[in-house]
């Protein structure tokens, strides 16, 4: 047994009210570069829908992730290493950027300059890439917005299978959720298999995944590789770039920017320990639909005294033990099982996890009745389709997800009773397996969500691995040679050339940071 | 003066360049890492791309290599095992010939997608655009010694020569240049913007050449994960 910590991460998806705050405080964060402005680290997707980039989910197209093979190994669906390296001239599972969206400006200026004229003045889009007039903006990082657009295109949506799916085409079957997605930090990730140069890595004190920009060589496998597609090629730096769970912001004992401002309360982070020697076993089940279990498996009981004497010698800081006994992660994925990665058919083991949400009760509406006597409402009667979700959290093993949600059902239910009526509602309890205790916290964690319920947050012992008095009066993060930023004017080697705004409407970079 | 500049064209200037690439490399790898990569545009446009890359790439590997065992394999080695110097130089001329045709249709296809393309166009450097129209001009100029090699393909004198000089320059010998006075001009063109591409090597794109990732094939299992110190853990 080797024992790991990573700061996992939960995401309420009965809360998510899509609101975006969550893409917008990450983009202005970590992606407002150029090169970068097609890319979203955190973007909300409306479901069912094919998302951004298109198709994401399909691996069938993109070829991500892992598989299974008759001898019970996984290699990347790319394939193995040889075939991974004879794809480097031109990779031909990589999208272009027109299946993410082309990155566009408005000549906001035309609006102010325009001469006299019949008609109002317009702003009209104009590539930020190119710098040339669009005639007319295709597809964006949000495209589907509320169901947007036709569903014979939304309805591509791989989560769809084994669902007829055309009834939830007609006005009254139809269902809508959000999904907020970012990268998964998984424990097999396939980005790290799949990049032929080693810069991509997961760092063993947090089971953050990174990128390192100076031994990136852009040979691109990573956007490939990644079946959530949460790589992102930067065109301008000819790196890839992607999300870096804020880890400035972890390191300090803060939680990433996206959680930090989402306004619904539905992000969780907090400490999980598993066992790192049994990553590859788990990965490796037989049966996508034993992986969700599999990794439950893996994940190790923050009490138990064997675990906590095993983590002390292999490194792992008590304050992280102390974190991962009160991590919610831990309690919604583990204790309650109200939480469930994302596409564990992928087999990369991801640790960003989601409570599948509640939807109206389609028949009790109809006649007119939603409240029950203490019972707990028939799952199957939810508008958004139990199967879709399970397509989409357990590779379409409905059980687990049927007891998350019927757990969140029996909750409130029970909280209910006790608030509306003054009563100890118990029969709805039994019948899901919990305690008044267990529901009790899951109302703390769920509903109320404090900020210190959600974010669980150990800061990083670097006094014991570096020497901080060396890291004085360093720059971070630069683009450049160290901290002179590399913007000289005789510039033999980075070759930043940058092309003039020829008209109106790409001003607004002139200077901006390289 | 036409010695004088002849041997500072064919006896120095291979080493102004070898020494501006070793060195130039070493430097830019050194305090430059964060522009060290392919370049690739795949991204913007694949039209044109999978094709022309890799036709380009797989032919100008095997140009390179034709190149690298041609000129530096000394003449006893290949006559000890029984080949020619004229069956050698017919060997250059074919495999040259092939391998010069796949590059130069998928060199032609890159270039032509770099400048036509108002995405790639607009994203591409000065260097971009000038490294693959320098490849280019030293491709058509290689294609163009072949009419050259094949009027005195009995003897292969003029590939015997140019294997001297390239065996003399890399072996430090003063009369390099005298091997290479009497090839035609477009052998001499063609060797001239040859050690140029090494020169500007360092300034370019090309150097993603130093990180072909051959060891990934080595790599222990798939996964890499860091300590604090940057190790990889036991």
């Amino acid at each position: 047994m080797k024992i790991r910590a990573q700061i996992g991460k939960v995401l309420n998806l009965d809360k998510c009210i899509g609101c975006h705050t969550c893409s917008v405080t990450c983009k202005n964060v970590w992606t407002s570069r150029e090169g970068m402005e097609y890319a979203w680290f955190n973007n909300v997707e409306t479901k069912p829908g094919v998302g951004y980039p298109k198709e994401w989910e399909n691996q069938e197209v993109w070829n991500g992730g892992w598989v299974r093979k008759k001898n019970g190994r996984i290699v990347p669906k790319m394939g193995g290493k040889l075939r991974i390296l004879a794809k480097i001239f031109a990779n031909p599972d990589m999208p272009q950027i027109d299946d993410y969206y082309e990155p566009f400006t408005f000549d906001y200026e035309h609006l102010h300059n325009a001469p006299e004229s019949q008609t109002p003045p317009t702003a009209r889009p104009r590539s930020l890439i190119s710098g040339e007039r669009m005639d007319k903006v295709k597809w964006g990082p949000n495209w589907e917005e509320i169901l947007g657009g036709e569903f014979s295109k939304r309805s591509k949506d791989v989560n769809f299978e084994a669902l007829e799916k055309d009834i939830y085409g007609q006005f009254e079957n139809t269902f809508m959720m959000y999904l907020p997605r970012l990268c998964e930090h998984c424990l097999n990730p396939s980005c790290v298999a799949a990049c032929p140069s080693g810069a991509i890595y997961k760092r063993e004190e947090d089971g953050i995944v990174l990128i390192d920009q100076d031994k990136c060589r852009g040979w691109r496998m990573c956007v490939s590789a990644c079946p959530y597609k949460k790589i992102y090629y930067n065109w301008r730096s000819g790196k890839s770039e992607k999300c870096i769970f804020c880890y400035p912001r972890i390191e300090a004992g803060q939680p990433t920017v996206c959680s930090e401002t989402c306004v619904g309360r539905i992000r969780y982070l907090g400490v999980l320990m598993y066992d790192a020697d049994r990553i590859e076993e788990a990965a490796a089940a037989e049966d996508p639909q034993d992986l969700y279990q599999a990794q439950l498996d893996i994940f190790l009981d923050p009490f138990d005294p064997a675990v906590i004497r095993q983590a002390l010698k292999d490194g792992v800081p008590q304050a992280w033990i102390d974190a991962a006994q009160r991590s919610p992660v831990y309690r919604m994925a583990m204790d309650w099982k109200v939480a469930f990665p994302l596409h564990p058919e992928y087999r990369t083991l991801p640790m960003v996890w989601y409570v599948p949400p509640l939807s109206p009760i389609q028949s009790a509406a109809e006649a007119g009745k939603l409240g029950s006597e203490g019972l707990i409402p028939d799952i199957s009667q939810l508008r958004i389709p139990l199967r879709y979700l399970a397509n989409m959290l357990t590779a379409g093993d409905e059980a687990p997800v049927k007891l998350g949600l019927e757990r969140m059902l029996a909750m409130r239910v029970y909280m209910r009773a006790r608030h509306v009526d003054n009563r100890r509602e118990l029969r709805a309890l039994e019948q899901v397996g919990l305690t008044e205790t267990d529901v009790e916290d899951m109302y703390q964690t769920m509903a109320i969500a404090n900020y210190e319920d959600r974010f669980v947050i150990p800061t990083t012992h670097r006094e014991y691995a570096e020497e901080a008095f060396d890291l004085r009066g360093e720059c971070g993060f630069s683009f450049g040679d160290g901290c002179s930023g590399g913007s000289g004017k005789l510039d033999l080697f980075s070759h930043e050339v940058r092309v003039g705004p020829s008209a109106g409407g790409r001003s607004d970079r002139v200077g901006a940071p390289r | 003066m036409g010695d004088w500049f002849h041997i500072l064209v064919f006896g120095y200037y291979p080493y102004f360049a070898a020494t501006v690439f070793l060195a130039g490399s070493l430097i830019r790898f050194d305090r430059e890492q964060y522009t060290w990569r392919s370049g690739s545009s795949q991204l913007l446009r694949r039209r044109q791309l999978i094709m022309g890359s890799v036709l380009f790439h797989v032919g100008i590997l095997m140009l390179f290599l034709g190149h690298l065992v041609g000129l530096l394999t000394p003449k006893e080695i290949y006559h000890a095992v029984g080949l020619s110097s004229g069956a050698k130089q017919m060997l250059a001329i074919i495999a040259g010939g092939v391998f010069g045709i796949v590059c130069f249709i998928g060199l032609t296809m890159l270039l032509h997608r770099r400048i036509a393309d108002p995405r790639i166009r607009r994203t591409s450097s000065v260097m971009d655009i000038a490294i693959l129209a320098i490849l280019w001009l030293q491709l058509v100029l290689g294609m163009a010694t072949i009419p050259f090699s094949w009027a005195h393909r009995e003897g292969g004198e003029v590939m015997v020569a140019l294997s001297l000089w390239a065996q003399k320059i890399v072996t430090f010998q003063a009369d390099a240049a005298d091997y290479v006075a009497d090839v035609h001009w477009v052998y001499q063109l063609h060797i001239f913007l040859g050690v140029t591409i090494f020169l500007i090597f360092p300034f370019s794109r090309l150097v993603h050449i130093w990180s072909a990732p051959v060891g990934y094939l080595g790599r222990r299992g798939y996964q890499v994960v860091r300590t604090r110190e940057g190790r990889r853990p036991a």
